[in-house]
């Protein structure tokens, strides 16, 4: 560890921490209607496409009709994505390097359309190697936007359940994702895109370029429109890689600035939402309280992840290499990291990526030290709460908000109540369903899949270390987060442009479909939350209602999510990553 | 329900027009425009022929010649090794391909990881090894004095740097094969090290396409 690698750590928390309040109090005023710097530009033809769309933005909906619309909408998008995906033979622009794309199989498309549909982006395929530039863009950029801002407005709507005041409406569905898509998504990539690319990213539609290297050895470089989905696939926590190797390619993430400028953007809207939330219910005291939860819960990640990483490998130490830090020498456990980023860059990039649902990597996780790599496996056993995904980890938490007060509340013996309203039998009944959803189905897949030989077809490495890339690649999907202990595999492609490629049928559709599970019924449960919320009358709060905005309900909000995620999945992450920290063993 | 359907369809096809062609698009143009250098993939030309990008790590190899003074050859293809003429980049799981970029995937506590490590340690000691058995560079001659990133893989399998401790050593080798002073060879890699971002963020090091075509302007290529 050094000095340098610490100040780089706060310095990125101090610009978190600064900027977000912003950004939360500008989505504050687009879902409250308000008008904002970009309503002259975007407003007319934010009103055209509603008029397009044949839809009324004023027309209110109620839990079911809000749900119903946002459900049938993103069955149109995977029907469209898998067409995309799947006629890549047929497309445009589908030759390069002498390589004509073929659709990968229809059970790895199967994966991909319902990862990227439910913003996990799990990639069991390479980019450069199967994704023509047309499914790039017109397939998987799309899916990027539209599936970030699913997620927010759910809870967008969740929020506005809590804090309604009359009536059972949540707003409207087409309204509020349009608003998110024109005014917070596009024009913070767009502005993004731009920044990377001063840096280095790429942005054409080359073809790959064959070149002989000074010292006439052969090489190929990938090409293609990078930029602009690397800037959303971070700010909308999507994390699916334009190249194999995600934000760890050059190309992709150039330097040490935007590295962390990639971190911000996967952060900022997560934690603006948190901002948000204070304004929509008119105390910013209760969004201090749930930033500081989330805050506590990601610098002890931070702090153990590069602890563990600086300290180096087992296999290291057992081939005699030094990784104490050494003059100009980053030291640590290098393996899988890349020079520029080091190992404060690599520690942090996984803990951002893996508290949110990004996904993202810029290093390989399953070459990180047994502690380091419990640290992402830990996150996602909180399911996603530590900021969590755009809008996924607003309403989790909020579901965890929910379920403290009510533990609260039976502790000392009164009607549970969060911000006036009463929580009852009902509510609560939905916050644990939805709360246990997503560490249900990724303990049933994962033991259907280590427990079968079509399971563990698709483990690499051998001992507690294959079963570690069992275990994360479900809780990875179930978590809908996308990064991996990259052996585990789903596909078998000989060659680049899928010819003679064919998937692993289990993993992808056992993966497939506890993506789609683990998005889809969380996200019913919190809408039915807003809604059964929404229609409650607000009752001053007394002498003895519990407080939910000081330090000591931070603690028992702390202490909920980890004792949900600890008893849930403590037995599982024994196994694998902790039976690697403890032992000095080679397997 | 089917008009709740065909409102989903056009919506999402509109979406799909407005931001899987229009911004992409969009993006591409201003970029072109504004960086083309660098949108285009930061390639640097020899002689007007591309050689390679400066983001993306390369292979300086040459031909392995057998005791016997011909190329090796294995099941009908030319072996290749470590130029020493050349600064070398940091081991690569797919031998740089930028076409096909792919992690190592190697655990931490593997016995093939041991292995893997053992033999870019071996690599390294004897590519440092002069044919009098000496090392160039007299101060690392066991695998504790070897800078981690030369004995481990990199992530994006192109990383294009090496760490200034890296290049240092490997400076002595240079100066030897090439006849260059060590403090030249030096000078060429303060030269050619990347700082930290801004000056704080991220990690130096030593960007090695660049600094290897300096050194064929210097003292030539073959």
């Amino acid at each position: 560890m050094t000095v340098n690698g610490w100040l780089q750590i706060l310095a990125f928390c101090a610009v978190l921490i600064a900027v977000s309040p912003f950004l939360g109090r500008y989505m504050a005023k687009v879902y409250g209607g308000e008008h904002v710097f970009l309503t002259p530009i975007f407003g007319p033809f934010e009103r055209l496409l509603y008029r397009c769309f044949g839809v009324n933005p004023k027309r209110e909906q109620d839990w079911k009709s809000y749900a119903r619309s946002l459900i049938i909408f993103s069955l149109a998008g995977w029907i469209i994505l898998y067409v995309v995906l799947r006629s890549q033979s047929i497309q445009p622009w589908n030759s390069y390097g002498g390589v004509t794309f073929h659709a990968a199989p229809w059970d790895v498309t199967f994966n991909t359309v319902s990862s990227f549909l439910t913003n996990t982006n799990w990639q069991y395929y390479g980019g450069e190697t199967t994704m023509t530039y047309f499914s790039q863009m017109v397939g998987l950029t799309v899916q990027n936007f539209a599936s970030a801002a699913v997620g927010i407005v759910v809870a967008v709507a969740l929020i506005r359940g809590i804090v309604g005041r009359s009536g059972r409406s949540l707003g409207n569905f087409y309204e509020d994702f349009t608003r998110t898509v024109l005014y917070v998504l596009v024009p913070i990539s767009f502005v993004s895109a731009l920044v990377l690319v001063s840096q280095g990213s790429i942005d054409n539609f080359a073809h790959y370029v064959s070149v002989h290297g000074i010292s006439g050895i052969a090489q190929t470089i990938a090409m293609g429109p990078v930029a602009s989905q690397e800037a959303i696939k971070d700010l909308g926590t999507n994390g699916g890689g334009f190249f194999n190797t995600n934000s760890a390619h050059p190309f992709e993430n150039p330097n040490g600035f935007t590295n962390y400028y990639e971190m911000l953007l996967v952060l900022i809207i997560p934690a603006a939402l948190v901002w948000m939330y204070g304004r929509m219910v008119g105390s910013r005291r209760q969004a201090i309280a749930i930033f500081a939860t989330m805050f506590v819960m990601f610098i002890g990640g931070v702090t153990v992840a590069y602890a563990a990483e600086a300290h180096g490998s087992v296999a290291q130490h057992a081939a005699g290499i030094h990784t104490q830090v050494l003059a100009n020498s980053t030291g640590g456990n290098l393996e899988g990291k890349e020079q520029r980023f080091g190992i404060a860059g690599s520690a942090i990039f996984d803990v951002v990526t893996t508290v949110t649902s990004c996904g993202a990597v810029n290093s390989s996780i399953e070459s990180y030290t047994g502690l380091g790599g419990a640290i992402p496996m830990a996150n996602l056993s909180a399911s996603e709460v530590i900021f969590g995904g755009v809008g996924t980890g607003m309403y989790s938490i909020l579901l965890y908000v929910l379920l403290a007060v009510f533990l609260g509340g039976l502790m000392v013996g009164r009607t549970p109540e969060y911000l006036g309203k009463k929580i009852e039998a009902k509510e609560i009944k939905l916050v644990a369903l939805g709360l246990l959803i997503t560490p249900l189905s990724a303990l049933f897949s994962t033991s259907l899949a280590t427990a079968s030989a079509a399971g563990r077809a698709s483990v690499y490495n051998t001992g507690p270390q294959g079963f570690s890339e069992s275990f994360y690649a479900y809780l990875s999907q179930a978590n809908n987060n996308g990064s991996a202990f990259a052996g585990y595999t789903g596909l078998i492609q000989p060659n680049a442009g899928n010819a003679g490629a064919h998937g692993v049928t289990f993993a992808d559709l056992l993966g497939g479909f506890t993506m789609l599970f683990a998005r889809y019924a969380p996200i019913l449960f919190a809408l039915a939350v807003g809604g059964a919320l929404a229609g409650k009358r607000v009752s001053p709060a007394g002498l003895g209602t519990m407080r939910t905005d000081n330090a000591t309900f931070v603690v028992l909000l702390i202490g909920v999510i980890i004792l949900v995620g600890a008893l849930t999945f403590f037995p599982a992450i024994l196994l694998g990553p902790i039976v690697q920290a403890l032992s000095g063993h080679l397997y | 329900m089917l008009r709740d359907l065909r409102t989903a369809f056009l919506s999402m096809i509109v979406f799909t027009i407005l931001l899987g062609l229009g911004y992409p698009l969009l993006v591409t143009g201003v970029s072109q425009g504004i960086f083309p250098g660098k949108a285009n993939g930061s390639l640097i030309r020899r002689g007007g022929v591309v050689v390679g990008s400066a983001l993306i790590g390369q292979q300086f190899y040459e031909t392995e010649i057998g005791p016997n003074g011909k190329p090796v050859v294995k099941k009908g293809v030319v072996q290749t090794v470590p130029d020493p003429r050349y600064f070398q980049t940091r081991p690569s799981s797919t031998s740089d391909n930028a076409a096909s970029t792919a992690f190592s995937n190697l655990g931490p506590n593997g016995k093939t990881t041991l292995t893997a490590f053992q033999g870019y340690i071996q690599t390294y000691l004897a590519l440092n090894t002069a044919t009098n058995n000496k090392r160039y560079d007299a101060a690392v001659t066991k695998a504790s004095e070897i800078p981690v990133d030369a004995v481990s893989d990199s992530a994006s399998s192109v990383d294009p740097d090496i760490s200034v401790a890296n290049a240092k050593i490997q400076a002595y080798r240079i100066a030897a094969v090439r006849h260059l002073s060590l403090r030249r060879v030096d000078a060429l890699v303060a030269k050619y090290t990347t700082a930290r971002s801004l000056g704080f963020f991220g990690e130096p090091g030593v960007d090695v396409l660049n600094i290897n075509l300096a050194l064929d302007r210097i003292s030539g290529s073959k």
